[in-house]
């Protein structure tokens, strides 16, 4: 399993319990998991190019 | 006012740690013991995907209570409740962490503990009112 699968199975899994468990109607839930889940990913990612960029 | 003094007691009446405990044995069954099969059958999905994710990396399930990570992890291991313990008996997870993969299973099988603990109190909030 690469890097970036483990990343979005976490974040999927996680943001959708996020989701149901925060928020009351099926909408906001939906909004809210997607955002999550974007979070996840996106400060994973941001996250990976500040540790290239030290490493170098 | 009456009506909602009739709710909050309608809400109050038997078991009500009843979704909780359940819950926690089996992920979503506490949402499944109040009806709510779609968020039920979401939230078990997600946890037992997590949880054989983690052990298809060779996650360790953690057993020894020897330093405070040790005693913490085994804490959220122990949030999957029966899953925990089945796979206990059956032998699964590896013994030691040897690779970075394994790493991130261990990890993943701790967070499916603490999601399902997450889980298992909504399931609480629902059977007393608290939220809808």
């Amino acid at each position: 399993m690469t890097h970036f699968a483990a990343v979005v199975l976490f974040a999927l899994f996680a943001s959708t319990v996020f989701g149901i468990t925060s928020r009351e109607t099926p909408m906001r839930m939906l909004r809210y998991g997607i955002y999550c889940f974007v979070l996840f990913v996106g400060s994973a990612i941001a996250i990976s190019w500040v540790m290239y960029f030290i490493a170098r | 006012m009456a009506t909602e003094e009739k709710k909050n007691a309608a809400a109050q009446q038997g078991f009500v740690y009843a979704p909780l405990i359940a819950g926690w044995l089996v992920p979503g069954a506490g949402h499944f013991l109040l009806r709510k099969w779609g968020r039920g059958a979401l939230l078990a999905a997600s946890i037992l995907g997590m949880f054989a994710t983690g052990l298809a990396m060779q996650g360790k399930l953690y057993t020894s209570v020897h330093d405070i990570l040790d005693i913490l992890c085994t804490a959220g291991d122990l949030g999957t409740g029966l899953l925990y313990l089945v796979s206990r008996m059956l032998g699964l997870g590896a013994e030691q962490v040897q690779t970075v993969t394994a790493d991130w299973g261990a990890r993943f099988i701790v967070v499916a503990g603490l999601l399902n603990v997450i889980a298992a109190v909504d399931a609480h909030n629902l059977r007393t009112g608290r939220k809808s």
